[in-house]
Order: structure tokens, then sequence, then C-alpha cells
């Protein structure tokens, strides 16, 4: 197999040098993060007060570790480490319960970042041949933008188009001659469903590659994508708190994907109990952002299950390799690709004064997307009677789910009492979506 | 005015039957009904002998209920052209129906058209709907059937 490198120096370095260099960057990430007042206090009360407080990759542990909590509440800016005339990026999840965590990227961050996403392209074995179709959303989520500049580094011919208007990626994609995809493996399954209809078939397509992500997915669609295609795909993780995409991604050789330790250092942590699980056990993976100055972020608790294979690659990369996320610690939904909280579904609904204080969320399949469905139950006291109202009802609480979640539910209402009350925890969340 | 028991209700089996069950646990009367269906939910519509009663039954069982105001319009004698007549009338005080249906009165065999209006009080209606040969008949006679 062919096999191609970004920065071959870094990707094929000994892992004794992996982390001599992991521990001059967490000491400038140490350095830096003292700069702000909140990790100055946080630090302190871990005895840290300095870089020197930091000698090897064991001292990692001496720091503590930080939670989305922690960046919703010191919004918007109290992670900021730099001046804000030096940010020249701003990305930010949508809010969770109001208040997004965002991030900021200094020109050398973004330059370290990029970079890090050609890395990974490369590692796949793109080249400035390839013609980049890029179907994630751009904007303030990190996916679209995050890649469309790593295309660029490659050199690769980037088509930035978004997500959406089925009809127009598939004449796109033959009128261009893309070769590579990036896309979440829903929307490539409906895209396939659909070509039919555009009187396309995928051998018409020049399709070689598509690059996975924003949900979860098995190791089935993968493979399904690849053969209704006939392509490649490629997994890749990444969390917006980490800059985005770019954190780990499959090589050629598609097991599992590398972890970019010479910029990022991996742990797995045991969610209950905060200690390090060694490799190959299943636990909470937890990150450490080392090239990143404008907003630092260590031991970030990313909520995310997975485990390491710590075995070489036949690619020669030394960077370890992270397994496909296996859950959450959390009760975080992906739906079509979007992280939505049930909590935030919850804040929506208690503030209709026309619905009880009952609700279920359940997620099912239409096609191959994902479908919402937010069912309520009407408050007796304000029943008029009145069919205009139950629709305008209907109405006003799907609109204001899609202003807070960003995805179109489908809204029942229900008989006050009617839907099921769980003793104890309510159980609110029913999953029915076949894992893909 | 004769009034109409409004009840939210779910589209799914049984759900009728849970309003039937307390109908009869309180020996209620039936005069008239329909449904009109939204997907997962509809509302259905009663006339009932003892509306009061009836709405304090389902709303003690939990229903979301209410009593409206509707227009239980009666003809002389049944002809053609008694409907036309009647939308004139409507028409002449520019009234929206939102809904509608009858029944056969078991007393005089005589038909009866109940129908939901925006405003059914409005000043004049009534005797509009006088003017062009109707009567509009009271709770109190319609219940007393």
């Amino acid at each position: 197999m062919d096999i191609t490198y970004w920065n071959k120096d870094i990707e094929t370095m000994d892992r004794s040098a992996i982390e001599a260099l992991q521990v001059k960057r967490l000491r400038e990430l140490v350095d830096q993060s003292l700069k702000t007042e909140f990790y100055k206090k946080r630090l302190s009360r871990a005895g840290i007060t300095s870089a020197d407080d930091i000698q090897s990759l064991d001292d990692l542990r001496r720091l503590p570790f930080n939670v989305k909590d922690d960046l919703r509440q010191n919004f918007p800016t109290g992670l900021l480490a730099v001046d804000m005339r030096q940010v020249v990026r701003v990305h930010s999840s949508s809010g969770t319960t109001g208040i997004p965590t965002v991030i900021y990227l200094t020109q050398q961050d973004m330059d370290n970042w990029t970079n890090l996403i050609a890395r990974s392209i490369v590692a796949t074995g793109c080249c400035q041949d390839d013609v980049f179709q890029n179907m994630m959303t751009y904007g303030l989520f990190t996916g679209g933008l995050g890649l469309h500049y790593g295309a660029e580094r490659v050199g690769m011919t980037v088509i930035p188009v978004g997500g959406g208007n089925t009809q127009r990626q598939v004449q796109i994609m033959k009128d261009f001659k893309t070769t590579v995809l990036h896309v979440t493996p829903s929307y490539l399954l409906h895209i396939h469903s659909k070509l039919e209809n555009f009187n396309t078939e995928p051998n018409d397509l020049y399709l070689k590659k598509a690059f996975l992500g924003a949900e979860p997915y098995s190791e089935n669609t993968c493979l399904k994508l690849e053969e209704l295609y006939g392509i490649d795909a490629y997994n890749s993780y990444g969390l917006s708190e980490m800059n985005g995409p770019g954190v780990a991604f499959e090589c050629v050789y598609k097991q599992d994907m590398h972890v970019w330790e010479d910029a990022y250092i991996l742990e797995i942590i045991d969610p209950e109990t905060g200690e390090s699980l060694p490799d190959g056990e299943k636990g909470e993976v937890v990150l450490t952002n080392l090239v990143r100055s404008a907003m630092p972020l260590f031991r970030y608790r990313t909520r995310d299950l997975a485990f390491v294979h710590p075995e070489p690659c036949p690619c020669g990369r030394t960077h370890r390799r992270l397994s496909r996320i296996l859950g959450r610690t959390d009760d975080m939904l992906i739906i079509n690709g979007v992280n939505v909280f049930p909590s935030q579904i919850e804040e929506v609904v208690m503030a209709v004064p026309e619905v009880g204080t009952n609700y279920l969320i359940h997620l099912s399949k239409q096609g191959t997307l994902d479908r919402l469905t937010v069912k309520v139950e009407i408050y007796a006291k304000m029943f008029t009677g009145n069919m205009k109202e139950l629709d305008a009802l209907k109405k006003k609480i799907t609109e204001k789910l899609r202003a807070s979640i960003t995805i179109n539910p489908h809204v029942e209402l229900h008989e006050p009492g009617a839907l099921p009350h769980s003793e104890g925890k309510a159980k609110r969340v029913f999953d029915e979506r076949e894992q893909l | 005015m004769a009034k109409q028991l409004t009840i939210f209700m779910e589209n799914r089996p049984g759900r009728m039957k849970s309003i039937s069950d307390v109908l009869l646990e309180n020996n209620l009367n039936i005069w008239a009904f329909t449904i009109q269906d939204r997907g997962e939910f509809g509302l259905m519509k009663l006339i009932v002998d003892k509306p009061e009663k009836a709405q304090l039954a389902l709303a003690d069982c939990g229903f979301a209920c209410v009593l409206k105001d509707v227009l239980a319009v009666t003809a002389e004698k049944d002809q053609p052209g008694n409907l036309d007549k009647l939308t004139t009338a409507l028409l002449e005080k520019g009234v929206n129906v939102k809904d509608a249906y009858g029944f056969v009165s078991p007393k005089d065999r005589q038909g009866i058209c109940l129908m939901e209006v925006d405003n059914p009080n409005d000043l004049g209606l009534e005797e509009t709907i006088a003017a062009h040969g109707f009567t509009l008949l009271t709770g109190k006679e319609l219940y007393e059937l």
C-alpha cells in the first residue's frame, strides 16, 4: 500500500520523542494558562504556579480536569489567554442551556490546526489531484471550515457547497468530478437513496473517498457506504473544544484513528473515579490541546467513551490509535449530526404555559435520516376547545425548539397524564433508531 | 344558548371508550357527537343532556374539556332548500362555520343542525336566522328532547 505523509518526521517519531515534545509543550501550555484568572486560581489550588512544576509526563496528572461547564461559566472570554486583537477566528457550539461554548484561535493556532487536518487528509492518501466536496455545514460549526482549510492546505480543489440540497450536491459531484467527500454518514446514505431520482448511478460519479464524521456510526454503516459507492470511507474524531476535526483520523489502513499526539495528549479515564486506565480499556476520552495559545484547555473531559490501540500501525505512524466512539457518559443525543441535550428540549417545553410538565423525546429513522418527535401533554386548564389554537400551539413549540436546537422537530400533543410517568428518575428519551 | 362539550382526545384505540365510560357511569345521555381529527389527536364534540355534569365528571378523570356555545337550529318542515336558506342567513351576518353536524330529534323526528361558529352570541344572529324561518333551540329545549 502507498503510504504518504504530510510531515513524516513528526508522524513517525519515536514514542520517547513524542513524549518529550509533549512535556515541552505542556510546560508552555501551563505558562499560557496562568495568564487567565480562572486557571491561575484552579492551578494554584493544585499546587502549580509555573511551568517548572511540570517535569515529566507524569506531572500531567497533577493538573485538574476541566469540563464543559467550566467553558460555559467562563463565557465569553474567561479562558482567553491572549489579547483579542491576536484572535483571528471564533468558533462556537450551539448553546446547550442558553450559554454556548466558544473557542478562540490566533493565526498561529489556525496554522497548527490546519496543518493537523492537512496531515489527516494526506494520511488517507489524498493529494492535490483530488477534488474535495465539503458537505458539512459552514459557520460556527468547526467541521465545515476546519476541513475546508485543511483541504486547501493540501492543495486539493475545494468545493465549499455546505450541507443540504441533494440534487445540487449530485450535480456538482458530476460537473466537477468530485473524488473526495466530507459528509455525515446518514446524509451520504440519504444521497444514495435519491440518486435514482436524478438518473444517476454511483458509477456515474468519480468518488474515491469519503471522510465521515459529526455523528457516531457503526462499522457496518461504513462498510455499507463503501460498497454502495465503491469508495473508501474514513472515520474521524474531533470536538469543537479541541478545535474540531483533526484530533484523530484513520489512515489508509482504516484500523481506527491516529490521535496526533504531538498536538494532543490523550488519556482514557474511568469516568466514575477519574483514574487513568491502561491502553485497551474502555473509558472516557480526556484530551489536552498542546497547540492552541489563544484559549488553553487541558485535561478536558470529552464524555466520549472509547479505548486506545497501542499496537504499531502498518502505516508506520507511531501515534496511538483511538477506537470509534462507543458511547457517552452523559445523555447527549446526536440527531442528524447535531448535538442535542434533553435539557434543551425540557427548557423549551417548560416555558410554554399551554402544556404540562411531562414530555417525551422520541427518536426514529425516516429513511436514513433521524426524526425527532417531541411529545407534550396539553394543560387542561388552558384548553379552549379551539382547533386553531391547538395548531398554533404546536407550531409555537416547533419553532421554539428549532430556534434552540437548530433541528426541526415533529411535535405531538397528548392528553393530560397520557405520557408514561416513570417512577424515580423519569425516562424521557426513547431512541428507536437502528444503529446505523 | 346550547352548549357543546369539547374534549381533547388522543387518536388511538380505547380513548373514545374512556370517555363513554365516564358518561355511562354518570348516566348521561348523548344526543349527538362528532370528531374532528388532527393526526395524533382530535376533538370529540358532544351534545349531552347534562353538559355541566358531564364536563365536571370528565375533568375529574383528567380530561381537558370545555363547554362552548353552539347554534342548535331546527326547521319547521324537512324540505329541499333548507340548508340553502340557512346558509343565506349566515352569509347575511357574515358568520363563518367552523364545524357542523346534526341529528334527528327523538320527540318529533325533527332535524336539528348544530353549528360551531366564531361568535354564536352575536347581536341579531338569532333574529336573522328566525327571519329565514328557523328556530334556534335554547340549551334547555335541546337537553330535554
